[in-house]
């Protein structure tokens, strides 16, 4: 089953007088359970790409569904709750909300969502226990390490049960040991509960890990390989 | 706590140092305003009590074409209506009857215009203290014949204690009024205009000279609560219809009244200017607040919280923030106040002369009215609403991609 289809997909930045080509016409399908690094160099269109596909960023051309919704024509307020339904978000920087414990964050994702709050302290548990963080969960992110608050990230993306997972750069800010331990995590997620992830890496280790990699290079796919 | 307010709460002690220095800002804004007000509305309330208790009360009666000509022709006979009307209203705590008009007052060659006010002698002084300006002679005793002078109309006229008086007037609808009256005692009122003013003899006899029997030019009203003066006045005016004509103290003396407002004015500018910097203090923190959580903001977009729940939580990031503030201001500012109310500061030196002169207690006077904290508390509340604007369209206009990247 197709999870996102994106079609002739180009994003031209006006930067003063000179037209920025970021995007330059992609085709692309990522089915359900898929394991993906997009890689290329810095400058390649990564991580454009990655805010088309999570409807953070509109295309200047082409056409993107999600789950069989193309998400260009929805309004603001109704793209947000889109994101809120469909899409978990793993960033660089953690960006966990300083102010909430572990818990609470993963937690607070299903409260916007309208979740009973007896079933969404159930589920957050599991989350964390899941991402090996049981002992953590009234831990704010501060007395975390980054590697723990990058696995909090994760529970907190699959808390809203997404279509799929976008990661940017998620293992940039990692020691290898963590990121070994988030890549394990993240596969295990993804092997046993059959969760997409979609990566934008230039880490060789990601690379490894992921069954199709596809690569970019001046806004354009120039090879989609699958392992 | 609902998650909004516990997050706007954890929010606002994110940079706890931060937070305390715009809490004390509306702290010493709050105490200092609150401390001005109550000083300012203790010195108005004794004010009024020293002008209304010297003579006009706080409310009067008259007659409907009274205060516009006043003749002996303008009096009226108290009905039951108006009786009823001032016993049934809890808030009048007592009232005096006067007879009031202008006669001409003879001694051997000397004569002079002035004022005769006939009163009861008992009442009247329960109510003005009148007794007290006695500087020679005695005070009117109940039914007495005699007059009581102010002091620079008794020196005109040449007269003193125990000499008689010629009193000329016209009565009731042009009747002769003329009549004896032996002088008890001198009146020295602290206010130089008052030593001019007339003399006071029993209602009675005020009654009999001036062939009104029965009959006033007005009955002088005092409230528990001048704060209620215009709720009494027209509660009187619906139970008493036209018959009478009902007037509060600052209609009947618009000068202190003016004055009271050009210093209530005077104020506000001061406390504008306060609470100016007081809302610059919190500007300046949601300012920052914002430059520092763009970033985070963006995060909260991007991953599901509608932009109208993100200004709601800034929302009540303002206001707690002002809320904290008036509290540790009330909570300080409600027991001072309270303690001054009971314990007015002493005035001394010179200063206490000049208060003790004019009849005055000296002292500083503070009131504790509901009023002197809720305007606090209604100011800040203002203050947070207009700073609110800038986190409500930064919010709303938040540039997703620009705050991810910032």
């Amino acid at each position: 089953m197709n999870v996102i289809e994106v079609k002739n997909l180009k994003k031209i930045y006006n930067s003063s007088e000179v037209k920025v080509n970021a995007l330059n016409g992609i085709d692309l399908t990522i089915e359900q359970g898929e394991f993906t690094a997009i890689v290329g160099p810095s400058g390649s269109g990564k991580t454009t790409f990655l805010n088309m596909l999570g409807g953070l960023d509109s295309p200047t051309e082409g056409e993107i569904a999600i789950g069989g919704t193309d998400i260009q024509h929805l309004s603001s307020s109704e793209l947000i709750d889109f994101r809120l339904r469909n899409i978990g978000f793993v960033f660089q920087a953690y960006n966990l909300i300083p102010v909430l414990t572990a818990i609470e964050n993963v937690e607070f994702i299903m409260q916007m969502q309208g979740v009973s709050k007896p079933e969404r302290l159930q589920r957050a548990k599991e989350l964390l226990t899941q991402v090996g963080l049981g002992d953590r969960v009234n831990s704010r992110p501060s007395k975390l390490s980054g590697g723990q608050q990058q696995r909090v990230a994760v529970a907190r993306a699959l808390a809203s049960k997404p279509k799929f997972v976008l990661a940017d750069e998620p293992t940039a800010n990692l020691d290898s040991k963590s990121t070994e331990n988030l890549l394990d995590i993240m596969e295990e997620l993804n092997r046993k509960e059959n969760i997409t992830f979609i990566f934008s890496t230039h880490d060789q280790r990601v690379v490894n890990k992921a069954r199709r990699v596809i690569t970019l290079e001046d806004g354009k796919i120039i090879s989609d390989v699958q392992k | 706590m609902t998650t909004n307010m516990r997050l706007a709460w954890r929010n606002i002690w994110r940079n706890k140092r931060r937070t305390l220095i715009t809490v004390a800002s509306i702290f010493f804004g709050v105490l200092l305003s609150t401390f001005m007000t109550s000083m300012q509305e203790g010195t108005y309330s004794k004010m009024i009590d020293n002008v209304v208790g010297f003579y006009s009360g706080y409310i009067q009666v008259h007659h409907p074409e009274y205060w516009e000509n006043k003749t002996i022709d303008y009096t009226f006979t108290p009905n039951d209506s108006l009786e009823q009307a001032l016993k049934n209203n809890p808030s009048i705590t007592s009232y005096v009857q006067r007879l009031e008009s202008f006669t001409l007052m003879s001694y051997k060659t000397s004569t002079k215009g002035a004022a005769l006010i006939g009163i009861d002698p008992e009442k009247e002084n329960k109510m003005s203290n009148l007794s007290h300006w006695i500087e020679k002679g005695s005070y009117l005793k109940p039914g007495d014949d005699g007059i009581i002078l102010a002091v620079n109309l008794a020196k005109n006229l040449g007269v003193d204690v125990g000499d008689t008086l010629v009193l000329i007037s016209q009565g009731y609808h042009g009747a002769t009024a003329a009549a004896l009256f032996p002088v008890r005692g001198i009146l020295k009122f602290p206010a130089p205009t008052m030593n001019s003013l007339g003399g006071y003899i029993d209602i009675q006899h005020a009654q009999n000279f001036f062939s009104v029997p029965g009959k006033y030019t007005s009955l002088v009203l005092m409230v528990n609560d001048y704060g209620k003066v215009n709720q009494i006045k027209h509660r009187l005016k619906a139970e008493l219809g036209k018959q009478f004509e009902i007037m509060t103290w600052d209609e009947m003396d618009p000068v202190t009244k003016n004055m009271i407002d050009a210093d209530r004015s005077g104020a506000y500018i001061t406390k504008g200017i306060l609470y100016t910097l007081v809302g610059f203090g919190i500007f300046g923190t949601i300012i920052m607040m914002m430059a520092e959580r763009r970033k985070e903001m963006g995060i909260m977009v991007a991953i599901g919280m509608q932009k109208s729940r993100l200004s709601k939580i800034l929302f009540y990031e303002t206001t707690l923030l002002g809320f904290v503030g008036v509290l540790a201001g009330f909570a300080v500012s409600l027991p001072l106040v309270l303690y001054l109310v009971y314990h007015p500061i002493p005035i001394t030196g010179e200063a206490a002369k000049a208060y003790e002169q004019f009849g005055f207690e000296a002292a500083m006077f503070f009131s504790a009215q509901w009023f002197v904290f809720a305007r606090q508390l209604l100011i800040i509340f203002i203050i947070t609403l207009t700073v609110y604007i800038y986190p409500l369209v930064k919010t709303l206009n938040l540039k997703l991609i620009k705050a991810l990247h910032s």
